[in-house]
């Protein structure tokens, strides 16, 4: 019996149409995707049953973690380049932050540093300042309570400000009611609580 | 195809015959590098927003003593917020020097829940099905939402008062403002605690050993 013969035939496999999945999904990835913005604290975000998403601009995070400590954070690089030329002149910090110290601190999402140690933290390099020795917090008890500056400051620069209150679990609640008052001490009345979502069980 | 027909003019010139090159390029390094991009920007987006839950508290200096409202004592309950995930109420106010009765209850959907949809009844059954109608497409949106906050400024409401300990945390603040949420109570208030409420606790906890 003849053997039947099977045709060679050359394993290349035409690759366009994966490339053109590939880079299609890149680019919805691309355009879809806002960065998980880098915190220098973990905090375990309580859950709750609201459905409102936050918006997406304008927003000033209020980070305390379950130390109490506080970090304060704006959302665009401007902002907080703004914020801290503002805050030098407000505490009169001498001397004065130069262009690349603002420009090191518009790069820092959300940031926890007394105003008297600013320089020496910004002079550190990226990756010392997410140590937890950097992580001090801003001061914002009734003796110092630079706080109050922090987010004043915030809210002459972007009038549309919302405010995003960012706080772990476990946080007393003395903290809180200290941030709160403080708060409530300039006028600023309307909170976003952050939470994780939670289903009802009935 | 990624491929282009090089045409051969076949001119019987004297240049030298050029070969026929397929202009096909491999383009596996490519979908390599994409496939590796998408990893990337897969794992470092966060597509779900986080949630979050509106609070609108009362600057200082537009609460007076005498604009404060008095809430009726028949519809105030009071809620504290202890230590170590304890939670106690009462209803009503002192009256002629006898205390109101502390009850100690959890954040469980049996415990401080049950309590709230007990004495909200009209205002859940009315949200519930308002919710139905909702979902039933019967009502508009805007419709809704006018129903619900009608519904909600019921008079029958209760009111409740919040009060935190020092002891509390942030967690059961978020888990009791939830409740409220869940229970469809719109009247409610954050409020200082007072070394009454303190003492009241004091008097419900058994000693420690």
């Amino acid at each position: 019996m003849p053997k039947v013969k099977v045709p060679r035939k050359s394993t290349t496999v035409d690759m366009t149409a994966m490339c053109d999945v590939a880079f299609l999904l890149l680019t919805f990835f691309m355009l879809t995707s806002n960065f998980v913005a880098k915190e220098p604290i973990v905090v375990a975000i309580p859950a709750s049953v609201a459905e409102i998403k936050i918006p997406e601009r304008d927003i000033a995070t209020v980070l305390i973690d379950k130390d109490g400590k506080v970090f304060f954070g704006l959302d665009t690089q401007q902002d907080r380049k703004e914020l801290l030329k503002t805050l030098g002149l407000a505490f009169s910090v001498t001397p004065a932050f130069d262009e690349k110290e603002l420009n090191e601190f518009s790069k820092i999402s959300s940031s926890g540093v007394p105003i008297e140690k600013m320089h020496a933290f910004l002079a550190l390099k990226p990756d010392a300042r997410d140590s937890k020795d950097a992580a001090i917090g801003i001061p914002a008890d009734s003796i110092n309570n630079q706080f109050k500056e922090w987010m004043k400051n915030a809210r002459k620069i972007n009038p549309k400000l919302r405010l995003a209150i960012k706080a772990d679990q476990q946080t007393p609640y003395k903290v809180i009611k200290r941030v709160m008052t403080t708060l409530q001490d300039i006028k600023e009345n309307r909170y976003n609580l952050i939470t994780s979502l939670k289903e009802v069980h009935k | 195809m990624a491929e282009m027909q090089v045409e051969d003019k076949g001119k019987k010139g004297k240049k030298p015959k050029q070969k026929k090159h397929a202009t096909r390029v491999d383009l596996t390094p490519m979908v390599d590098l994409g496939f590796l991009l998408i990893t990337f920007f897969m794992l470092t987006t966060s597509m779900l927003k986080p949630q979050t839950m509106e609070l609108i508290v009362p600057t200082k200096d537009d609460v007076k003593e005498e604009d404060q409202n008095k809430v009726k004592a028949s519809q105030a309950i009071t809620v504290l917020l202890g230590k170590e995930n304890r939670l106690y109420y009462y209803f009503g106010a002192q009256e002629n020097g006898v205390d109101p009765e502390l009850v100690l209850t959890d954040y469980s959907s049996s415990g401080i829940r049950q309590m709230l949809v007990k004495r909200n009844a009209e205002v859940v059954n009315n949200v519930n099905q308002l919710k139905l109608d909702k979902a039933a497409k019967k009502i508009s949106e805007e419709d809704y939402n006018k129903k619900l906050s009608e519904y909600k400024a019921a008079k029958s409401a209760p009111t409740i008062m919040i009060k935190a300990t020092d002891d509390s945390n942030y967690k059961n603040l978020v888990d009791i403002l939830d409740e409220m949420n869940i229970c469809s109570i719109a009247r409610y208030a954050i409020v200082d605690i007072t070394p009454y409420d303190l003492g009241l606790i004091d008097k419900k906890t058994p000693p420690a050993k």
